[in-house]
């Protein structure tokens, strides 16, 4: 691994280098347009091909990623990202296609959108479909303003208030406060499932929606999930449930059957479509049909064989520029008909049982938040190793010496030094044996030998940073030695 | 025998996963470990009677299946067979350097997830901090985010921006922006009690104030707009300026930051991303200096390791939904970070001259073509000094005319017809070789003989 600092392309840039040769005007010029309007330099590094590539490339083996680690980032499903899909979204009818085309010049897109809708409808049993979101986060947006819509339409426009548990993801307040909601928190109980008796006193006849992840951001999945959808259901609302956590669920049980009314997938989690280092994502939004006319459009439809972009009756408008994520979109596609409906059963089985055999193997060594069997992902926490000085983040940081990346830190927030783990169907018995041996033995250091694992890490290209500082003293883009 | 029977009655355990690297032998172990006889055991807390639905999807297909399967749809798509195209209206057809395409293929950049662990993401983050300052020397302004979206959800999150920040619900909207900006933002903000006002219908000598004043320039219509003069007539009534701006068309035009903007948005599709049918894209979005804590999404700052080495981590993140939750700036959680790397590589790859090179050769080949059709019989050209993009009014229907082109293997122009003219929105450029535009000529003109 390079350890020496890679000086930013502005330091290596020398006047004169270039990395590509362009093409001349080749036609008559045309009078410029007046001085004042008129640029006269701008400030971009000059490097040549060579270095430019060697930089880049030298930059990528500074990171951890999939193809090079496990990562068993609990709620993030870091799972393996087929290359195929990769091949088949670079497809020049695919990539060269422009968006602004009319929809019988780009009948294979609009087919591909088409089949995915239908693919996630059946999957999730909420068979209206938009592909229209370009991530989790906007697919939560979405479904919120749908349910702001339907209610409104329906001369509810009183309910203004979304129940969110108090285990929940940051951006389910965030997109609530966006839709103009009143976020109003529902207590759970120490294994994270929703407070009956809490939900009771805050539901009312102003609650529009209950936002839950399912299976719970703890890894369970909710016992009581029949009698909450039915209660907050008996006071008019609607139920979303945030689908981060869909691998779980596949061929599982359907979030239709379970009296949930909109949900959203993230396509990057569950789908297999990379994460890229923070996106692009894709977050298709799915509901039952009495909310198909409030979807985003643009929404695909078929008619007499041909398919067409249409704008649902009452839809809640426009979410992005074209069509979707469709490149995303097209992946996840893939994914789904490399697999087909026995292979996607076979996902979640593995995940649930990957994750189950981790925290059985950990349970003496870690403390359970929950005795219950998990679904795809499992939370431990550090308290016990804390009475030595080892944190949860310390030991995030060894297991990225020992060449895993850590599992995700302090979320839920419920959980006292949270470390929460999912390990996906993708990793082989090895692995996760060499993984569970290094958190063993992480532990057996906290007694031993803390110091070890405070110092960490020390085999990475920088060690612990000075994120204070960064935010203190905000140092945002290149300047001039 | 127990595995067996737990997992599907009629599927054979390996058969449909080429993705999952357990065999028979390895979940029998783990679920013996596990101390349960079956999968079905792990899942009590399901209800019984809603276990294991029936899934009826698309059969499986396997790898060389896939391929075929999807070349075939991509062939019916006329992308796959066009000869040159001339369609734009916010996503342009430029070319895409190899360094670009090589560097995207690496799988230490597209696997790797958000770097919440700066030591095991320092090329993820280093990465982020060049296109946050490659954006920022693009546009001359003093700040810029590490990626929104795509161009109108940056610009929507500008205009709430600008809302925070002047504590003041009123926005303006300059008609220089197009009507599908402006969708987005009425999507984004319609809960959130924000007025969207016509700047041409205020009287500028009104007691009032406003949060901002949204401007396209290059306008939807492909104009160049005076944004320097907006900018301080906004500032009179105590509001900020929004400048959304076309990338590539700021090699040769003055960038937001001379031209005395507050905050500027554009569509990064432009510099180094493909059409893909309309995503995935990045937004950009950056601003001056004292608005940094109300903008929206990742930043990357720089800063030193224990013993002193330069570094790279996200940073001001109490602004986040991570932390602030209902009170975060957004809901956004993403970066588009992928696409940031491509649009780093393609602006150190095409460098100062190239982006000059590419800018003019847009606006030359974009004016050459507009002058000649102008003097085609039945063609007017409407755009007054335009960037690369031009109205055209016609007095055949639209449709007709792009349906001769394609006839042609030639994707025409964008339909704007407005219901009482026929007009056709035409974007030039680099791709446009000048034989192509000579042939698209020559079409043009038979239409009217």
């Amino acid at each position: 691994m390079i350890k020496k600092t890679l000086p930013l392309l502005m330091d290596q840039s020398k006047k004169g280098r270039k990395s590509i040769n362009l093409p001349e005007i080749g036609v008559e010029k045309s009078i410029l347009p007046d001085k004042k309007f008129l640029r006269e330099s701008i400030q971009l590094p000059e490097v040549s091909q060579l270095d430019l590539i060697r930089y880049f490339t030298n930059l990528s083996s500074l990171n951890f990623s999939i193809d090079t680690n496990f990562y068993p980032l609990g709620s993030c499903t870091m799972k393996y990202n087929p290359k195929i899909n990769e091949q088949i979204s670079a497809f020049e009818g695919f990539s060269g296609s422009h968006p602004n085309q009319s929809d019988e010049m780009v009948q294979g897109c609009l087919e591909v959108m088409y089949n995915l809708q239908n693919e996630l409808g059946e999957i999730t049993g909420l068979k209206c479909v938009s592909l229209a979101p370009l991530a989790g986060a906007q697919g939560e947006y979405a479904g919120l303003l749908i349910a702001r819509e339907f209610h409104k339409f329906n001369g509810n426009n009183h309910k203004n208030i979304a129940l969110i548990p108090d285990s929940a993801h940051g951006t389910n307040p965030a997109s609530a406060a966006m839709a103009g909601l009143d976020p109003v928190t529902i207590k759970t109980t120490s294994e994270g499932d929703i407070d009956i008796a809490d939900l009771k006193e805050k539901v009312s006849k102003e609650t529009a929606v209950l936002m839950l992840t399912l299976p719970s951001t703890l890894g369970l999945f909710e016992p009581n999930i029949l009698e909450i959808t039915q209660i907050v259901h008996d006071h008019g609302g609607l139920v979303y449930a945030d689908g981060a956590n869909l691998n779980a669920l596949l061929g599982i049980t359907k979030f239709g059957d379970l009296g949930i009314d909109i949900c959203h997938s993230n396509l990057h989690k569950t789908f297999s479509t990379p994460h890229g280092g923070g996106g692009p994502g894709a977050g298709p939004v799915m509901v039952t049909k009495k909310l198909e006319s409030f979807l985003p459009y643009p929404h695909i439809k078929k008619e007499k064989g041909v398919f067409i972009n249409y704008r649902p009756e009452n839809t809640i408008g426009r979410l992005n520029g074209f069509s979707g994520s469709f490149g995303i979109l097209l992946r996840a596609y893939t994914y789904i008909r490399s697999l087909g409906s026995g292979g996607l059963k076979e996902i979640s089985e593995n995940a649930i049982i990957n994750a189950n055999y981790i925290q059985e193997r950990l349970k003496s060594h870690y403390n359970l938040t929950s005795s219950r069997y998990c679904m795809h992902e499992t939370v431990l926490s550090a308290t016990r190793q804390k009475e030595n000085g080892i944190k949860a983040l310390d030991i995030a940081k060894k297991l990225l010496d020992e060449g895993f990346h850590a599992p995700t830190m302090y979320f839920p927030l419920i959980i006292d030094e949270a470390l929460m783990i999912e390990p996906t169907e993708s990793e082989s018995k090895e692995t996760i044996d060499s993984f569970i041996d290094c958190m063993i033995m992480i532990s057996e250091l906290s007694e031993s030998n803390p110091n070890e694992i405070l110092n960490a890490p020390i085999n990475l290209p920088v060690e612990r940073l000075d994120e204070a500082r960064a935010a203190r003293n905000p140092i945002l883009s290149w300047k001039k030695n | 025998m127990n595995i067996k029977k737990l997992f599907n009655k009629n599927i054979d355990l390996m058969k449909n996963s080429p993705y999952i690297p357990a065999t028979n032998s390895d979940q029998s172990e783990m679920l013996q470990t596990i101390g349960v006889k079956s999968f079905e055991d792990l899942l009590s807390d399901v209800p019984k009677n809603l276990l294991f639905p029936e899934l009826k999807l698309q059969e499986m297909l396997s790898e060389p299946e896939l391929v075929d399967y999807f070349n075939d749809i991509s062939k019916k798509n006329f992308a796959s067979k066009k000869k040159t195209s001339f369609l734009g209206g916010g996503a342009y057809n430029h070319y895409i350097p190899s360094t670009v395409k090589a560097m995207i293929q690496r799988g230490e950049f597209l696997t790797s997830y958000t770097p919440y662990q700066p030591e095991a993401s320092q090329g993820t983050l280093q990465v982020g901090f060049e296109f946050q300052s490659m954006i920022a020397q693009l546009y001359e302004m003093d700040v810029c985010n590490a990626g929104m979206y795509d161009g109108p959800t940056a610009l929507a999150e500008a205009a709430l921006m600008a809302c925070r920040i002047k504590k003041n619900n009123k926005i303006l909207i300059h008609d220089s922006v197009s009507q599908k900006l402006l969708d987005i933002l009425s999507s984004y903000s319609k809960w959130q009690n924000i007025e969207i006002i016509n700047f041409e219908d205020i009287d500028l000598n009104n007691q009032e104030d406003y949060s901002c004043l949204l401007v396209q320039s290059p306008n939807q219509n492909g104009e160049i707009i005076d944004v320097e003069n907006l900018s301080n007539l906004i500032h009179k009534k105590n509001g900020l300026l929004i400048h959304h701006a076309y990338p590539i068309s700021l090699g040769l035009i003055k960038p937001p930051g001379q031209l005395n903007v507050d905050i500027a948005t554009g569509e990064g599709q432009s510099i180094g991303v493909p059409l893909s049918f309309g995503g995935p894209y990045i937004g950009l979005l950056t601003c001056k200096k004292e608005f940094i804590r109300q903008l929206p999404g990742r930043i990357i700052g720089q800063t030193v390791d224990k013993n002193g080495k330069t570094s790279y981590a996200l940073t001001l993140q109490t602004r986040e939904q991570h932390i602030r939750r209902e009170n975060a700036t957004s809901n956004i959680c993403t970066s588009t970070q992928l696409i940031g790397l491509m649009v780093s590589v393609y602006l150190a790859t095409v460098g100062p001259e190239g982006l000059k090179q590419i800018s003019k050769t847009c606006f030359h080949r974009a004016h050459y073509f507009a002058n000649k059709i102008n003097k085609i019989n039945g063609f007017k050209l409407i755009s007054n000094n335009f960037f690369n993009e031009f109205v055209i009014e016609s007095n055949v229907e639209i449709k007709e005319i792009n349906h001769y082109l394609i006839s042609n293997d030639i994707e025409g122009g964008l339909d704007i017809s407005d219901g009482k003219k026929n007009l056709i929105l035409f974007a030039v450029t680099e791709m446009n070789k000048p034989k192509d535009i000579e042939e698209t000529l020559t079409l043009l003109r038979r239409i009217h003989d």
